[in-house]
């Protein structure tokens, strides 16, 4: 499905976390979102997956409204992978974990029935968890616990993923075969990432948030441009679509210097819609 | 339970119990001979025998969800400050006794109304604006389980020393006195408050997975840990107020089916009421029978019992690190 938000603000304690956010994913697009600790890049995702209501501004999901929907309707369209989704899961296998996925799809009284094995099995297979199905989440390494996640997610049956910071502290080859997933289930996708390199080879569109703000957004090479780099980022470096067809980014040696940064005055202050 | 019957200061043919018990069940049957028999078996035994099973089932399951609920290991009803509440309201009116404003009450009902206070104290200030932290909850429960104990030992120094040995004993926990009137109360409260629980295994499950995460899967998060904090307050309540204040079962059954049978509450809390009842018929039985005819408090034998397997189960499992 699409998402679509559109003039966004949230505070967090009275403090502006988002100003006038505005974005789109088509179906089936995923769209990156990238910007420096702090810029409200989770705090954005909270918004998607119903955990924080905006101050003002709309969250939809296909046609609706995410904030008119219930928490267990809005959860059948919008699954997410988060930072804090280990948990405390210990003494659940992994494909009890991977059947979390199954609740928004049941009232109080509901019971598992075909329909949710089928989507459990279906999810542990895709997401090759299948030979740790019935080990402890708590004896995995932190890529298999990141693709139990995504199959929870996964047997959601969701048509929006949401993932903050999925590929993090994996090794290089965990982080290309989860994006590899990601990319082949064809789902909707918007992707808190921080690594630029992984984002550039993930996402069809980058979203650069700034200080709640966003600052850029497009196809990958028009949003990072050395400019943006510089002033969002504070690095100097060129981005260049190689002759494989994949986008990498060229850093340069020495950072910016400390207030070569943008600061409130000199950031660019287009919004543009991808 | 037929077994848990039969043993006691006095011990009686497991056949005269079952007889006893069958006649009073359904009619069927020649009446006891001995109506002395007839009164231990089912005038003091089996109401204790009873009483012990579904304390034994509470706790264990008030343990269960409240651990689950503010995602802490070590919570049970003493750490979120329910038998301290309990604790007060029940050491109030036995050395207050006969003048005081709350002589109308027996000491069940005021130690359920003290563990009620001390749950909406819990429910009011675990909160930051409109969220049920778990850790503040947490924190929230041990700060007022010391106000509530201060607030108790203050009483104690008041109290005559025949009044100290009935708190005593009251804070050690017993089943010593059921009577057939209390039962119907607690059997529903406990089997109702054990049905709904588990109809929420589901989504307790779901809180497993954190609260950011459980929020993503559909669960009003916040609204869940308030249904569950009320029912367990409620179930621990109803408990603590007829055994008094009774340790261990709460904190330490519910780890030790968790390692047996894993985490997923469909089956955890079903089991883990059985396991609490079991557990809490034998604790009895054996408080009973060391140390014939004298009662030890339940409070003792629990832990002593309980703690030594539950180490060895600890170091037998390896998914805890």
């Amino acid at each position: 499905m699409k998402l679509t938000i559109d003039q966004l603000h949230v505070t967090l304690d009275r403090n502006p976390i988002l100003r006038e956010v505005t974005l789109e994913a088509a179906k089936g697009d995923i769209v990156g979102l990238v910007g420096p600790n702090g810029s409200g890049k989770s705090t954005l995702l909270r918004t998607v997956y119903r955990s924080l209501r905006p101050a003002q501004g709309i969250v939809r999901v296909g046609e609706d409204d995410v904030w008119r929907l219930s928490a267990r309707a809005a959860a059948r369209r919008t699954a997410a992978v988060l930072q804090d989704s280990g948990g405390n899961t210990t003494g659940l296998t992994v494909t009890e974990i991977v059947a979390l996925g199954r609740s928004p799809h049941h009232s109080l009284l509901g019971r598992d029935g075909t329909e949710d094995e089928r989507a459990v099995t279906d999810a542990v297979d895709r997401c090759g968890v299948r030979p740790f199905a019935h080990r402890d989440y708590a004896s995995l390494s932190g890529g298999e616990r990141q693709r139990v996640l995504l199959a929870r997610a996964l047997a959601q049956d969701p048509r929006l993923l949401v993932l903050d910071e999925l590929t993090n502290h994996l090794d290089i080859r965990a982080r290309f075969e989860l994006l590899d997933l990601i990319r082949a289930t064809g789902i909707t996708t918007l992707a808190v990432l921080h690594d630029l390199d992984l984002a550039a080879r993930l996402c069809d569109h980058l979203v650069v948030l700034h200080e709640g703000v966003v600052v850029a957004a497009g196809p990958v090479l028009e949003v990072l441009t050395p400019q943006i780099l510089a002033d969002v980022f504070g690095v100097r470096a060129s981005t260049d679509r190689h002759a494989d067809g994949v986008i990498r980014i060229t850093y340069e040696a020495q950072p910016l210097a400390d207030g070569a940064r943008a600061t409130e005055d000199t950031r660019p202050t287009e919004t543009a819609g991808p | 339970m037929i077994v848990a019957i039969s043993i006691g200061a006095v011990n009686i043919p497991l056949g005269d119990v079952w007889g006893v018990v069958l006649h009073h069940l359904t009619g069927a049957g020649p009446a006891p001979a001995d109506p002395a028999l007839d009164q231990i078996v089912w005038n003091f035994r089996t109401p204790r025998v009873l009483l012990a099973a579904l304390v034994g089932a509470g706790l264990a399951v008030s343990g269960t969800v409240l651990q689950t609920v503010v995602s802490n290991p070590l919570a049970d009803p003493i750490v979120l400050g329910f038998s301290y509440g309990a604790t007060l309201g029940a050491v109030l009116v036995i050395t207050l006794g006969g003048g005081a404003a709350l002589a109308g009450l027996g000491v069940s009902a005021a130690a359920f109304l003290g563990a009620m206070a001390a749950g909406a104290l819990v429910f009011a200030l675990g909160q930051r604006q409109g969220r049920l932290a778990p850790t503040r909850l947490v924190l929230a429960g041990v700060a007022i389980g010391y106000v509530f104990l201060s607030a108790t030992s203050f009483v104690q120094l008041q109290a005559t020393p025949t009044e100290l040995r009935t708190v005593m004993f009251w804070m050690l926990g017993s089943v010593a006195g059921a009577e057939w009137d209390q039962l119907p109360t607690v059997t529903v409260v406990v089997l109702v408050t054990t049905a709904l629980l588990t109809l929420f295994g589901r989504r307790l499950n779901v809180l497993l997975a954190g609260d950011e995460s459980a929020t993503a899967l559909g669960v009003d998060v916040n609204r869940l840990r308030a249904v569950l904090l009320v029912l367990s307050a409620l179930l621990t309540g109803t408990v603590i107020a007829v055994a008094g204040s009774i340790g261990f079962v709460g904190l330490m059954i519910p780890h030790l089916v968790r390692l047996t049978i894993g985490a997923d509450h469909r089956r955890l809390l079903p089991l883990t009421a059985l396991l609490g009842a079991v557990y809490l018929v034998l604790v009895d039985l054996l408080s009973r029978t060391l140390n014939r005819p004298n009662e030890l408090p339940l409070g003792i034998l629990t832990a002593l019992l309980g703690a030594p397997f539950f180490l060895w189960l600890l170091r037998r499992n390896k998914g805890l690190d």
